[in-house]
């Protein structure tokens, strides 16, 4: 499917509520709202979005604890998201998960993971149920570049690799392992040599582009649902703001993060579809009222929601 | 009734369920073409094709992990672990994602899965080929522990665990797979959860479960003979526990021992004793006993190994000193 005015514009505008998500959330972080730990992915969000267009809603997708995004782009109610920020008994997870563990199998989304690496292997497994099912569901795994240096990421990427799974693994190259420079945790030039040490094909893309992303992806996708096995896509992105709420940002410098940010998504993308005269300003516009209007929704939804009951601590334990 | 070994009433188990349910696969290293290193899977790969008795690397992070996948998509995976010593390799799968999935999603997805293994000593293999590690299983919320000593039990409690829509741990001792026992040809399970008197008496309650409970049966036999008469409780599994019936025993018998392999320091019989002690306190006629392995690494060398795993002969001590 080659993107149409309105494919770009739907992209655009899920990038922008998720940008708009991580705003709001990022208040209610200061503001005591949400507890625990809250990994904003701003500067990240056309890698989710571009690689969440090219999946059907039955394709099952796994990510990390920075997945508030990619579970909006793979369909998450983004007002059971901020539910589950604030607690409430509405949340996706009713409470239970919160930030790191947003998960919706009717949408395909298994789940956030708070341990970095665990969701590939889950992806590989729900790869291998839909090979095993004989269907043409494909399976994508968000992960960071850290990941590639933890043992289950080797493990799946090996069963992916000698199953020939219809996976696809997706690495989002923030340059930053959580605050490390990630150039100094690996002794290679591209990720893509991990995967290729594993038999598995390895592609890099620019993770600021949400088409070239999609089409990157979708190439992915496709390859997977004919048999032809996984795919290691390798995003080059950056995010905008710390690791966590908090961060110091020791470990890069402000005209770092300045250059990126003269290529933030959300700054490039509507101007470049303006300027290619895809869609009007006016259109833009619309757009922008409309998640204005959506946020507004989301917010009271949420702070309007009921706390859980202390009674429904002991749930959910056992099916 | 037939006899058949532990081994084969586990085959027989896997090998009905996997008729039954389409959804059950196998995944570990070593079960296809060989059988398993104890040959439990011996011949299930012919029956059942290498889509469903799958070959994996070693690498138990991985395909457990995958497991957790497969289960939270609709399979209903089996795993085994040839070692259970090789549980802290796939620790984060199981105690992280496997026990927790279903919580931290507040009941939105669940995982059955069914991770066979083996454990315990008695054979030389050393500090990381023998461990019983139930304890630790037990501790976390979300799994189920079941820990078979005879054929019957094993047989039946892997139908259930099969049946299990949540995450089981099902382990098995390597000293039990040659054992043989009654098993019926016709269909019966046993349900998890619900411990068995394996024999009854009023003198004092001595409770187990795995290998051990043949030699608390041994032992009782013996301390017969000296005129204490002992109740036998095989738990069968740690979680859920059968408190309960440990209650009724003690009510009776006012007196409790309780045996295991695993190590005695916060092992399942500090557990049990702190139950009983809250709802049963004004019954006891005196202190709860433990047996079980003393609180070093399992040593290869027999001598050693004999000294520090628990025998017949410290149960017996053990009856003697709470029944006397």
């Amino acid at each position: 499917m080659s993107l149409q005015a309105g494919d770009l514009l739907q992209m655009y505008r899920t990038m922008l509520l998720i940008r708009r998500f991580e705003e709001k959330a990022t208040e209610f972080f200061l503001a005591g709202q949400i507890r625990g730990s809250f990994h904003p992915c701003i500067g990240q969000e056309a890698t989710a979005v571009g690689a969440c267009y090219a999946l059907r809603r039955d394709d099952s997708m796994t990510c990390t604890y920075r997945g508030h995004g990619q579970a909006i782009a793979k369909g998450l109610d983004p007002r059971e998201g901020m539910a589950e920020l604030l607690g409430r008994r509405t949340g996706c997870s009713k409470g239970k998960g919160g930030s790191m563990h947003f998960t919706d199998p009717r949408v395909g989304l298994l789940g956030e993971n708070a341990i970095v690496g665990a969701g590939v292997a889950i992806a590989a497994g729900a790869a291998l149920s839909a090979q095993l099912d004989h269907t043409d569901r494909v399976t994508l795994t968000f992960f960071g570049d850290g990941t590639i240096n933890q043992g289950t990421f080797a493990e799946a990427l090996n069963l992916a690799a000698i199953w020939k799974l219809p996976l696809v693994l997706f690495c989002e190259n923030n340059l930053y392992s959580e605050m490390t420079p990630i150039r100094d945790m690996v002794a290679i030039d591209h990720l893509t040599e991990r995967a290729a040490g594993y038999g598995v094909r390895g592609v890099t893309v620019d993770g600021y582009d949400p088409v070239a992303v999609y089409e990157t992806t979708r190439e992915a996708v496709e390859r997977a649902r004919s048999g032809e096995g996984p795919t290691f896509i390798e995003a080059m992105t950056y995010r905008l703001v710390g690791h966590m709420i908090g961060d110091s940002e020791v470990y890069r410098t402000r005209e770092e993060v300045g250059e990126w940010r003269k290529r933030d998504p959300l700054t490039v993308f509507p101007e470049r579809l303006v300027r290619e005269a895809v869609v009007s300003r006016e259109e833009i516009a619309r757009v922008e009222g409309e998640v204005a209007e959506q946020m507004a929704e989301i917010v009271r939804f949420a702070q309007g929601s009921p706390w859980p009951d202390p009674s429904e601590a002991t749930e959910d334990v056992f099916a | 009734m037939r006899e058949i070994t532990y081994t084969q009433a586990l085959r027989e188990a896997l090998s009905e369920e996997m008729s039954r349910d389409p959804s059950i696969l196998l995944l570990g290293e070593d079960i296809g073409v060989y059988g398993g290193v104890f040959k439990v899977t011996e011949g299930l790969l012919a029956k059942f094709g290498p889509e469903r008795v799958r070959e994996t690397p070693i690498s138990e992070a991985g395909f457990i992990g995958t497991a957790v996948g497969l289960a939270m998509t609709g399979k209903h995976p089996v795993t085994e672990l040839m070692f259970m010593d090789f549980a802290w390799v796939a620790s984060d799968q199981i105690f992280n994602q496997a026990a927790k999935m279903r919580y931290m999603t507040g009941g939105r997805v669940k995982v059955p899965l069914v991770v066979r293994t083996q454990q315990g000593g008695g054979r030389g293999n050393g500090a990381q080929h023998s461990q019983s590690l139930e304890t630790v299983f037990t501790h976390i919320p979300g799994l189920k522990v079941v820990l078979p000593a005879t054929p019957y039990d094993a047989k039946g409690l892997l139908k259930s665990a099969l049946r299990d829509e949540n995450p089981v741990i099902f382990i098995e001792h390597k000293l039990l797979y040659g054992t043989k026992g009654a098993v019926p040809e016709e269909e019966y399970t046993v349900p998890l959860g619900v411990a068995d008197v394996k024999r009854a008496g009023r003198d004092v309650t001595l409770v187990s479960y795995s290998r051990t409970v043949l030699l608390a049966l041994e032992a009782a036999q013996e301390a017969a003979q000296e005129g204490i008469e002992t109740e036998v409780i095989d738990l069968r599994c740690t979680s859920p526990l059968d408190v309960n019936c440990i209650l009724a025993s003690v009510q009776k018998t006012g007196r409790l021992v309780i045996a295991h392999e695993a190590h005695r320091r916060l092992g399942l019989g500090a557990e049990i004793a702190a139950s009983v002690q809250e709802q049963a306190f004004d019954y006891l006629d005196g202190p709860i006993l433990r047996v079980a392995a003393l609180d070093v690494p399992i040593p290869a060398s027999k001598p050693l190994e004999d000294a520090v795993l628990p025998g017949k002969a410290q149960i017996l001590a053990a009856l003697r000193a709470a029944g006397g």
